[in-house]
């Protein structure tokens, strides 16, 4: 039997059993559209982060305070140590790293601002200059810190977008001082309307110079600290010489953990791939259902079509070529359902991506593919069953009923 | 043509042994005309079966054209079933999705033939069954005339040496039953061996030779 008879003779039967045909296309296509969308949410989750870490600038080293080990046994309340804090002078020491372009100081305090009988609860941030430069902050009015020596703690701020909305309303902000903690700063900048940034809502913070954080809220560590490296291939260089840096300034002991933007990166990278991939796995059970389907459906034809695969068998057919018929129909049964899958998960994650414009949903192509071949491999899995019952039946009986 | 030697078949229904052949030997010569009467239950049908290799015997040896084909594989016995043996049933079973012409060339079609070959045959059986005008038309648009021609032009389109007919006037009024044999009489006068199961003796008797099954036995 040649294979273009083949395929239009299972062509002949999915139009003559149309609602049947069209019942399991529908079936498979919910399927294969599941998996599209579910998995374009997953992997738009993970550009989302992506695009967000990308604004951090790309050879950022982080430096924070304390290194998990483990110490001791189960008497680890005697033998623990408490970490040595990052201070100041430990950021001043790291810009002594070759190929080190940025140090950023970095310290957030729940704090209050005060103008005028107002205030307004927001983090205040102790930094430097160069966050700017890290964080890609533009400014809408003033200027951003001025450069200074770190351990000065000028009285100056910048203030979030909606800190000037609140306290000022319509009136100019710039020039303004305002109150924090005991001391007063002078407004010399409003940063640009922005949004959130790595969970931090920037139009509420209200940044000053570190050593003034310090002063104001009584510190002696930072929260962590930043490093931008120069160039990407001196990324590894500069994290090993600035870990050597503060081994040395902290009696040889490695107390600190040091995270370059690229790891942190492909964590989250492996965080929301995984999630795909479990979504994906998710969606793929209704695969799995639309295949059952089609093995029920296929069982029934065999059983209405029982005269006409005894007659087959009378005028020669093969239980080979019977068996054929009948995976020829289930796949091109499964294949129609994929690709009005594939239509429909398209427009399932455009639809996602209208409803939110910053979720990148885009199913990724190995879920595409994936999503196609499985449902075919399921569609014809499942026809094994009703194929071989087709190709073993007996003619003569099959025959004898009307 | 056909030979078959003590030729047993037994089922078993539940836990009785039904034995629909008991020890039936026959000869049938190339296009001899051979009808087989007798009461249903009395082993007809397996007969005809086992002829159109349906059916395997439990004993015996059935050869066709000198081969033995007793227990040919299943893929071996739908080649012997496609190129040596036409079957014609009562309830003509044509596939009902599939218009005329696509009904007679399914047996070329499973054989392989390309469907540019397949075309005038097809359609020259056709006119020659005088069912031409038809030949687009599905089963349920066609008189049970009709469809009994389309299913003795699909039983004849591989040129088989034998036509295997059971009760083929069945299902059909009695002039159109009375055309329908004179079809297949005509066939057999060109040589193609005819082999009738009827109950009807009015019908079996036109038949050159006349078996009579009794209780799985040749009276």
């Amino acid at each position: 039997m040649k294979a273009i008879d083949v395929v239009r003779f299972a062509w002949r039967s999915l139009t003559a059993y149309r609602s049947r045909t069209l019942l399991i296309v529908l079936a498979m296509s919910i399927g294969v559209g599941a998996v599209v969308v579910l998995t374009s949410l997953g992997e738009g989750a993970r550009r989302y982060v992506r695009n967000q870490f990308s604004q951090l600038g790309t050879n950022i080293i982080i430096v924070f305070p304390g290194h998990s080990e483990t110490y001791g046994g189960s008497g680890g309340m005697i033998s623990g140590r408490t970490p040595r804090d990052l201070t100041l002078d430990d950021a001043l020491a790291l810009r002594r790293v070759r190929g080190v372009k940025h140090v950023v100081p970095l310290n957030i305090v729940a704090g209050e601002v005060w103008w005028n009988g107002r205030h307004r609860d927001v983090p205040v941030e102790g930094s430097s200059d160069e966050l700017a430069l890290l964080w890609r902050l533009k400014m809408a009015q003033g200027q951003f810190l001025p450069p200074m020596d770190a351990r000065r703690a000028a009285s100056v701020c910048v203030i979030g977008w909606r800190v000037r909305d609140e306290l000022f309303g319509t009136q100019s902000a710039i020039g303004e001082l305002v109150r924090i903690g005991d001391r007063r700063f002078r407004v010399i900048g409003v940063l640009q309307q922005q949004g959130e940034f790595l969970g931090l809502d920037i139009d509420e913070l209200t940044i000053i110079p570190i050593a003034s954080a310090q002063a104001v809220f009584n510190l002696h560590s930072l929260l962590r600290i930043a490093l931008e490296a120069d160039r990407r291939e001196d990324v590894d260089a500069v994290k090993r010489d600035a870990a050597r840096v503060l081994r040395e300034r902290h009696e040889g002991e490695e107390d600190v953990t040091i995270l370059t933007e690229d790891a942190v990166t492909s964590a989250f990278d492996r965080i929301f791939t995984a999630l795909t991939l479990a979504l994906g796995g998710i969606a793929s059970v209704s695969l799995g259902v639309a295949g059952i389907l089609i093995m029920n459906v296929m069982l029934i034809a065999v059983t209405q079509r029982t005269s006409e695969i005894g007659l087959l068998k009378a005028i020669g057919a093969t239980p080979q070529q019977i068996r054929a018929a009948f995976f020829v129909e289930a796949a091109m049964l499964s294949g129609a359902g994929g690709i009005a899958g594939l239509v429909i998960g398209q427009l399932g994650s455009w639809g996602v991506r209208q409803a939110y414009p910053s979720l990148p949903a885009f199913a990724p192509m190995w879920a595409v593919i994936a999503a196609f071949v499985i449902a075919i491999v399921t569609g014809v899995a499942f026809c094994v069953l009703p194929a071989r019952r087709a190709s073993q039946l007996d003619a003569a009986l099959a025959l004898a009923r009307r | 043509m056909i030979r078959l030697t003590d030729v047993q078949r037994a089922f078993r229904v539940g836990d009785d042994d039904v034995h629909a052949l008991r020890g039936v030997s026959l000869d049938i010569a190339n296009g001899e005309y051979v009808s087989v009467m007798g009461p249903s239950g009395s082993g007809k049908s397996t007969l005809l079966n086992i002829i159109g290799l349906l059916d395997r015997p439990t004993s015996g040896v059935y050869e066709l054209d000198g081969e033995d084909v007793t227990s040919l594989t299943e893929k071996r016995a739908a080649r012997v079933r496609r190129e040596k043996i036409g079957f014609v049933f009562q309830f003509f079973h044509l596939v009902p999705r599939l218009t005329a012409t696509e009904n007679v060339e399914l047996p070329l079609m499973l054989a392989g033939v390309p469907s540019d070959e397949r075309a005038p045959v097809v359609s020259g059986l056709l006119r020659e069954f005088g069912i031409a005008h038809r030949a687009r038309h599905r089963p349920d648009q066609l008189s049970g005339g009709e469809r009994q021609r389309v299913a003795i032009a699909r039983a004849m389109v591989m040129k088989p040496g034998a036509i295997l007919a059971d009760e083929p006037t069945g299902n059909l009024d009695q002039s159109t039953g009375k055309d329908v044999m004179q079809l297949l009489e005509a066939l057999n006068a060109r040589g193609v061996a005819l082999i009738l199961v009827t109950h009807d003796p009015l019908l079996g008797a036109r038949a050159s030779r006349q078996i009579r099954m009794v209780d799985g036995q040749i009276a």
